[in-house]
């Protein structure tokens, strides 16, 4: 009786969502405005823009992918991730600078070609940060989250907070990493190249590259093959694998894994060190990229990741993955063309919105296989 | 005397002996300054994580945006009282005064409308919200400019003291009601959202206050504010009296919400959210009325944090120390009111009294490392919180049980789960 009451505009603004979807059409339009209006202005600049968000996005996807894969398996969000991760930065900057693991080819072999060497002896960096990293987030879970397991969730989400203090402050410490900030050596030379309408070249020191063209590093290419790589890895453990399929099966539903002769055990403290080992790739990936080390530099990229991996639907890897090359984006646009100290909130905006719209995440509800 | 029960007799007996013991220890000098300080911010600290176990605890919404209106409620106080001290004018009071009066009025009459438009979807009326409250704020600002030179000039006529007491007063209660409707306006479509989901949507919004605090004078031009540099010149005005009476007064409103209808509605959503819609409870409407509720306290706890030290920075409001009310209220026990107020007063002591004290000199950044240590082993002995289900006699009375000792509080998640 009071649907015949109403008025006609009325009934059609309630049965079209109209005023809703006015509101999401309002901010997609702006965000198109500004970045279409942004490339045509100077189409290099946002080229390169979009070059630096997707070194900064391989970075985060990484991360999101450690996040994504805990969340998976035990619903917990790992505040101790980022953590992870700034303990593999530092254990690379320790192998690099007191060590020179990275020189080791060199040092065997002097007839090797010195970029070669220093390409093998930097994934040799990396592959040791992923161990120490792998290491230490298996001796958290053994430590901190296994007596937990039947405690509510709440518990362990406190513990997970409880660690990251830990590792920040104790990391903090004089004789631990220390509280100041720290040059990272890069273990390979860096070398840059320009791409545009003025042609292809290296940059030699000194000279300008020409006018509208498109730079690029080594650093950009060695973290793009990086993430690539180990996201493939990491694609043939979880899908070809034994110990992937039993991860999927514990993600799925744990009671019957373990009726099924699954150690679940085992398989989500694996998950963990999967996770954190591609966590201290990241954290290798992000000093170079960067050159500072810190013990608070877990936080923001951590904080970022986490917020990539729900952006893509947390529980999905490839998800994580899209989550990851969006923020990225959307760090260096914001960055560049609306405020830098601002992007953090749109970033987060960003998530808050994509939320309203997808409540899952963008890839939450389409890839069934979660772990 | 014939109303009040022995429970609540007994009650308020406590609480003015507790605080007349401290204020007489206080006045005398046993207690010195930064003990005192210790106290009131762990009576604020109390009456944020008492809101946060308002929304968490009894009403099962995983939230960590309590810090973000902790810090609305307290830059909306210190620039009231900042303006009136250092200024010398009432233009923060009576704008915020009108906007908090006509963006109350302006949802309130909105709630009417949208009530009326059955079947609108959240976003739709999420939108006419937003819209009818910018209005409400452009008009306020226009009516508080003009109002500003009256209402100083009769706050003047008062003696500078009481002049004082009566802006502190307002602003206290701007910053939670500012508080209140900003959570109301952004707790509308969140609610939407699954409870994880919905946590870190709270996370977002703290992150984004944060971030809009660090460049409130060179985006927002709030000067006063000085963005990341801190704000300085509040007028260190909270004493204890007043941080025991808001406490007080927060504890008693939980109890006697609790003890309403509202109070089972909000708790029934806990228990069963699919339960209570068949039992005809708005499941919505009650979880928005608590989540503003809840946001009320962490505002007007902000605006009386802001003038303990008369300093402000929006690093203590960051992503770490966003973490502090949900410690507190998981340590204290999800659910329980006197658990909550025990472990805040216990947080504070130990985490700033005590440790400061213990350690010896150059340990002092081992506080931090200590902190987490102890949180773990407490987490691993007493996972449902140091006093789990336990209550004094006066809000006993009034609280359901819990359905089962560790699975109810988790009911919300685990649903998403299976």
């Amino acid at each position: 009786m009071e649907l015949q009451k109403r008025n006609p505009i009325v009934n059609w603004i309630i049965k079209s969502k109209a005023l809703g979807i006015l509101f999401f059409v309002i901010i997609g339009a702006l965000a198109v405005f500004k970045l279409g209006q942004s490339l045509i202005d100077n189409p290099s600049l946002f080229l390169q823009q979009v070059i630096n968000g997707l070194q900064l996005g391989f970075v985060y996807a990484l991360i999101a992918l450690g996040y994504t894969m805990v969340y998976g398996i035990v619903r917990l969000i790992n505040f101790a991730h980022g953590d992870v991760f700034m303990v593999g930065a530092f254990s690379s900057y320790y192998a690099i600078a007191r060590f020179n693991l990275h020189l080791w080819v060199v040092a065997l072999f002097p007839g090797v070609p010195v970029f070669a060497g220093q390409i093998i002896g930097t994934f040799t960096v990396i592959i040791f940060s992923m161990l120490i990293c792998a290491l230490l987030s298996f001796t958290i879970e053994r430590i901190a989250y296994k007596p937990l397991r039947n405690a509510p969730r709440i518990s362990a989400l406190i513990t997970a907070i409880g660690i990251s203090f830990f590792l920040e402050y104790f990391s903090a410490l004089k004789f631990v990493f220390s509280s100041n900030y720290i040059t990272y050596k890069r273990p390979f030379d860096v070398k840059t190249w320009f791409v545009g309408p003025g042609g292809f070249g290296m940059i030699e020191t000194g000279i300008a590259p020409p006018k509208g063209s498109i730079i690029f590093s080594n650093i950009f290419i060695i973290i793009v093959i990086t993430s690539i790589l180990l996201l493939f890895l990491l694609q043939y453990i979880v899908r070809r694998t034994k110990i992937g399929k039993a991860m999927r099966t514990v993600a799925y539903d744990k009671p019957t894994a373990r009726l099924m002769g699954i150690n679940v055990d085992a398989v989500i403290s694996i998950t963990f060190a999967i996770g954190a080992a591609l966590a201290g790739a990241a954290g290798v990936l992000y000093s170079i990229a960067f050159s500072q080390v810190f013990f608070f530099m877990g936080i923001t990229p951590g904080l970022k990741a986490f917020v990539a991996a729900v952006l893509g639907g947390i529980g999905s890897i490839p998800g994580a993955f899209i989550g990851a090359l969006i923020m990225g984006q959307a760090e260096t646009m914001a960055a560049a063309y609306i405020s830098t100290p601002m992007r953090d909130a749109i970033a987060f905006s960003i998530l808050i919105i994509v939320l309203l719209v997808r409540p899952k995440g963008i890839m939450g509800e389409i890839t069934s296989e979660k772990v | 005397m014939k109303h009040f029960k022995s429970n609540t007799l007994l009650f308020i007996l406590g609480s003015v002996l507790v605080f007349a013991v401290i204020q007489v220890l206080i006045s005398t000098g046993i207690l010195n300054a930064f003990w005192g300080t210790i106290l009131r911010l762990a009576g604020v600290m109390a009456i944020v994580s008492l809101g946060l176990n308002l929304i968490y605890g009894f009403n099962g919404q995983f939230s960590l945006g309590q810090f973000g209106f902790y810090a609305i409620g307290a830059y909306t106080a210190a620039d009231i009282t900042y303006r009136w001290t250092q200024l010398h004018n009432a233009l923060g009071l009576s704008v915020i005064l009108f906007a908090g009066l006509l963006v109350g009025a302006a949802i309130m009459a909105i709630g009417v409308l949208v009530g009326k438009m059955r079947g609108l979807d959240t976003l739709s009326a999420f939108a006419i919200y937003l819209g009818g409250v910018l209005v409400a704020v452009l008009i306020a600002i226009r009516i508080g400019i003009l109002t500003s030179a009256p209402v100083t000039a009769l706050l003047a006529t008062l003696p500078e003291n009481i002049a004082l007491t009566i802006v502190y007063l307002f602003a206290v209660l701007l910053g939670g009601i500012i508080a209140a409707e900003i959570s109301f306006l952004f707790g509308l479509p969140i609610f939407t959202l699954g409870s994880d989901y919905f946590g870190i949507a709270t996370l977002g919004f703290t992150i984004i206050i944060k971030v809009l605090l660090d460049n409130s004078d060179t985006m927002f031009g709030f000067e006063e504010m000085k963005g990341a540099r801190g704000m300085i010149g509040i007028p260190k005005i909270t004493t204890w009296f007043w941080v025991f009476f808001f406490l007080f007064f927060t504890v008693v409103v939980i109890r006697n919400l609790l003890n309403s209808s509202y109070g089972r509605a909000i708790v029934s959503i806990r228990e069963d959210e699919t339960a209570a819609t068949a039992m005809g409870i708005n499941v919505a409407y009650y979880k928005n009325i608590t989540f503003v509720i809840g946001s009320l306290f962490a505002g007007l706890a902000g605006g009386l944090y802001a003038h303990i030290n008369g300093f402000l920075h929006p690093n203590t409001f960051s992503f770490i120390k966003s973490f502090d009310p949900l410690i507190i209220v998981v340590f204290g026990g999800l659910g329980s009111v006197t658990g909550t107020v025990a472990a805040s007063f216990g947080w504070a002591l130990v985490l700033e009294g005590v440790l400061r004290l213990v350690l010896p000199e150059g340990f002092e950044t081992w506080r931090f490392v200590v902190y987490p240590v102890l949180l773990l082993v407490m987490m691993l002995l007493k996972p449902a919180g140091l006093f789990g289900n336990f209550e004094i006699p006066f809000i006993r009375a009034v609280i359901p049980p819990l359905k089962k000792k560790d699975e109810a509080v988790n009911s919300a998640s685990s649903k998403e789960a299976a």
